[in-house]
């Protein structure tokens, strides 16, 4: 299957903004999905709520708060721009971000199933020995997420490289900086003639999409086995 | 000497804990009591696991709570060395690295077993490349057992460490408790509502029931008390005698144990003359004669006094007999007391078949 330069540009694209946004939003997710299974404070409804959020708003609506929060005239953009000199809407890192925002509740809810099943007697085991909040966070309760930390991510990751709606709205559809594999397909069918662009491109997404999930799978149990989660 | 004074409730209509006990330290102070009766609270709180509503813990001079002065100090702080009834051993961890959890964590010139120490004396020397999760229920436990030991604990907590399993692996890790007891002079609080294990392990006694305590003391001396039904109302209730092995005699399949108030023969023992042992002789194992008996086949005939006649079930009465310094329970039935007219002060003969004694009997009182 021959590409042209240009598509595998959308491929390359793709999996870089993938990348970028599951590293971006991989420490928060962890972060709000252990606040969210072992916290007790006011707001933590909210908070989940809030984190579901992208899962439920159309993904044009999500692009179009990020519009207005981080556009060059948006209270964060602005600030961003004036103070460091970065501009996130039509450019790379602002596809990423809007990946980022998207792919979040994925993590978060991987993680907090997998931070469910850890038994927390074991913490309190831990801090009976003389652990202190972080060394049990780092030595007891991280290794033992860690199954779900890795299939949250490739699942991120995975969906990470299709997100069209978010991407579009936010940082447009220009290639080679922001035209990822669905926009380059979606593209090409608007394009006469397109329609063996949007095959090949099509089917590498879908190749990819099916490559990820049986990746977290196998990654997800081989952690397990790993940990002695599961009895050999 | 551990001080514990704790009051606790859950919910404005949950279980209330008031306990409140001192118990000599070292040794073992085992919190005895049915289930639901707040013991493992009481645990918990005393290793700062659960944070009370008001109460002081102090331990050999060292507070470790005092809500009065709003001082908590936080359990990984505290020191104590904890064995819960489910283990909690770290699964992704090797055997070896379990225990050197706490070991790590302690303070430097912080003093306490060595590891090699530990290992041999447990017996987990084999398993130390294994997983928790490769391991017995009773591996498991010894390994919790060590890897508490092994965090240079200052007191060792244990939350039913038997409980959960079944009679084989209790029985393959309670001598290993009783090791630890005799090795290491460490302060031990021990819950448990198995009876057998308060005889092999407890020096000191706290009967706990419905979140409040109801005796505290030496076990011998809880063990004679006609008023506490937590005890002496069991099937296998009956006095505890701290006895020495005197002799055997394997002709005849006996061995001779001199206790405070005479000797008494047992079925023939494994142990070296000399040994300290403990034995609890069943009320229900002892009957009375009011005349010196001949021509039976119980081995023990002992001289007593009639000290008080008590209630024990329904028709049935709990006879407190003198033995010398010694002191036996005997529950007989109110027939009998009618019938032989017994009264306190009266001298009796008090009868202990050696069989009562033999270690299938012990065995089946197990709960």
């Amino acid at each position: 299957m021959l590409l042209t330069p240009e598509e595998w540009e959308a491929v390359r694209l793709s999996l870089s903004v993938a990348l970028r946004s599951v590293a971006f939003s991989l420490p928060p997710a962890v972060l709000a999905a252990w606040l969210l299974a072992r916290g007790r404070f006011p707001g933590r409804a909210l908070l989940d709520a809030l984190v579901h959020l992208p899962l439920v708003l159309p993904p044009v609506v999500v692009g179009w708060l990020l519009l207005v929060t981080f556009g060059l005239h948006g209270p964060v953009g602005a600030l961003l721009n004036e103070w460091f000199g970065i501009r996130l809407v039509f450019t790379t890192a602002g596809a990423s971000l809007a990946t980022a925002v998207m792919s979040f509740p994925l993590i978060v809810r991987a993680v907090r199933l997998s931070l469910d099943a850890v038994d927390p007697g074991l913490e309190a085991a831990a801090r009976s020995l003389g652990a202190g909040p972080l060394d049990r966070f780092v030595t007891v309760t991280l290794p033992l997420i860690l199954p779900g930390i890795l299939s949250g991510t490739i699942t991120a990751f995975a969906a990470g490289l299709g997100e069209f709606g978010a991407v579009i709205t936010f940082a447009s559809n220009i290639p080679g900086e922001t035209q990822t594999l669905p926009l380059a397909i979606y593209s090409a069918t608007q394009t006469p003639g397109g329609e063996a662009t949007a095959a090949k491109l099509a089917t590498i997404s879908f190749i990819l999409a099916v490559a990820g999930l049986l990746l977290a799978e196998f990654a997800g149990r081989r952690l397990s086995l790993l940990l002695g989660r599961l009895p050999r | 000497m551990l001080d514990v004074a704790l009051t606790h409730r859950f919910g404005p209509k949950g279980f209330a804990l008031d306990a409140a006990f001192t118990s000599p330290t070292p040794g073992v102070t085992v919190v005895f009591g049915p289930s639901g009766c707040g013991k493992s609270t009481l645990l918990v709180a005393v290793a700062g696991l659960l944070r009370p509503q008001s109460g002081r813990v102090e331990l050999d001079g060292t507070l470790l709570l005092d809500t009065a002065t709003r001082l908590i100090v936080p359990p990984e702080k505290r020191r104590c060395g904890v064995v819960f009834q489910d283990a909690r051993l770290f699964p992704h961890l090797s055997v070896e690295t379990n225990l050197r959890y706490g070991l790590r964590r302690a303070p430097r010139g912080a003093e306490g077993p060595g590891f090699e120490e530990v290992v041999a004396l447990l017996g987990i020397a084999h398993l130390l490349h294994r997983r928790p999760a490769a391991l017995s229920g009773g591996e498991r436990q010894r390994v919790a057992l060590g890897r508490a030991l092994l965090s240079r604990p200052h007191i060792l907590l244990m939350d039913e460490p038997l409980a959960a399993l079944d009679a084989p692996r209790r029985a393959e890790v309670l001598p290993f408790l009783a090791r630890v007891r005799e090795r290491f002079r460490l302060p031990i609080l021990y819950v448990t509502h198995a009876l057998d294990e308060v005889d092999q392990l407890a020096d000191h006694l706290v009967l706990m029931e419905a979140g409040r305590v109801q005796a505290a003391g030496p076990l011998e001396d809880l063990s004679t008390r006609t008023d506490l039904p937590l005890l002496t109302a069991r099937r296998d209730g009956g006095a505890v005698l701290s006895c020495t092995l005197l002799d055997h005699d394997p002709a005849r399949g006996l061995s001779r144990l001199g206790f405070a108030g005479g000797d008494l023969r047992v079925p023939l023992r494994e142990e070296a003359i000399g040994t300290a042992l403990r034995m609890r002789v069943r009320a229900r194992d002892v009957s009375v004669a009011i005349t010196e008996p001949k021509g039976l086949s119980v081995q023990n005939i002992l001289p007593a006094t009639l000290e008080s006649i008590g209630p024990a079930a329904p028709h049935e009465a709990m006879l407190r007999l003198r033995l010398g310094n010694a002191i036996l329970l005997s529950r007989v039935t109110a027939d009998a007391v009618a019938r032989l007219e017994l009264h306190p002060g009266q001298p009796l003969w008090a009868l202990v078949k050696s069989a009562a004694f033999s270690p299938a009997a012990s065995a089946e009182s197990a709960p």
